[in-house]
């Protein structure tokens, strides 16, 4: 089981409920369809991500965007057991979506950049250790039912 | 990857507008990397000091980002151009070169911090480019 400290505990439900999911969700999965564009692989039918401004404007991709964020807030209801809460999730991604697991990490990575422009100076190093610790359990999570 | 004409004019320009800050960004970039990633301490073990704001990281953060920021004008060449400084990484300091990748995220996220706005999406990926492109010639000479 994960070991999570007080100030983590606390400064995962502080990040969280100051984000604005609306915007966050959409933004990270724009920036990792960019950044990352082998990633589009799993967004055949979204329409035109041509380039990066008809990806950051595609309905689609923030829609989505907003379902993968909605998607994170059950791990921050469920710290204390974040494995068992995704075991579905984990199952869908290895079995129906057939998504490589190492895109959850590039994912991450877009979503701790996201996060930390808009919090700014509030995202502090113990702040950003905390944030990436918690993402860090979350892809292990979604990762470990795939054969 | 190879860093095409767009994404080195995304990076030449980006870096003019963070190169007055360059020294600041590389303190906080290898501070960051030191608190997220402890295991990256082991590779200053004299220190004694490494919180953002200790003289040693302030110094070395700084070297680093000056050699990063060096980097920028030798785009068109990046292995001839860091030849010298892969030698040094190779047989001096031998610093895994998964390390480079774990500073680049925290340079990225240090300019996220500061550059909210200029940082868009195709800076970030030109940046990423860049920063895969420096680590790739650093260690160029490794084996």
């Amino acid at each position: 089981m994960v070991e999570w400290t007080e100030f983590e505990r606390a400064t995962i439900q502080d990040v969280f409920s100051k984000m604005n999911s609306d915007v966050v969700g959409p933004q990270a999965l724009a920036r990792c369809l960019i950044v990352y564009p082998w990633t589009q692989r799993y967004f055949g039918n979204f329409g035109n991500l041509y380039n990066a401004a008809a990806i950051m404007g595609n309905p689609m991709v923030a829609a989505h965007g907003k379902t993968v964020l909605g998607g994170l807030d059950r791990a921050v209801k469920n710290m204390d057991d974040i494995k068992g809460t995704y075991a579905e999730l984990s199952v869908l991604h290895s079995e129906k979506l057939h998504v490589d697991p190492d895109n959850f990490r590039l994912l991450a990575d877009c979503l701790t950049i996201v996060v930390a422009a808009q919090m700014g100076a509030g995202f502090t190093p113990a702040v950003q250790a905390a944030f990436q610790k918690f993402i860090a359990v979350v892809v292990s999570a979604l990762g470990r039912q795939y054969h | 990857m190879s860093l095409t004409a767009k994404d080195k004019a995304f990076v030449k320009a980006f870096w003019g507008k963070i190169s007055g800050q360059a020294d600041a960004i590389g303190q906080e970039a290898l501070g960051r990397m030191l608190i997220v990633y402890p295991q990256t301490k082991i590779y200053f073990s004299d220190w004694s000091d490494f919180s953002l704001d200790s003289p040693q990281v302030k110094k070395h953060g700084k070297t680093v980002m000056s050699a990063i920021t060096d980097a920028v004008g030798k785009m068109d060449d990046l292995t001839g151009g860091l030849s010298t400084l892969s030698d040094l990484h190779a047989t001096k300091f031998r610093i895994d070169p998964v390390n480079f990748k774990i500073l680049s995220h925290n340079i990225l996220v240090t300019l996220a911090v500061h550059f909210p706005v200029d940082f868009t999406a195709e800076v970030h990926v030109a940046v990423d480019k860049f920063l895969a492109a420096v680590s790739a010639a650093i260690a160029d000479k490794y084996r």
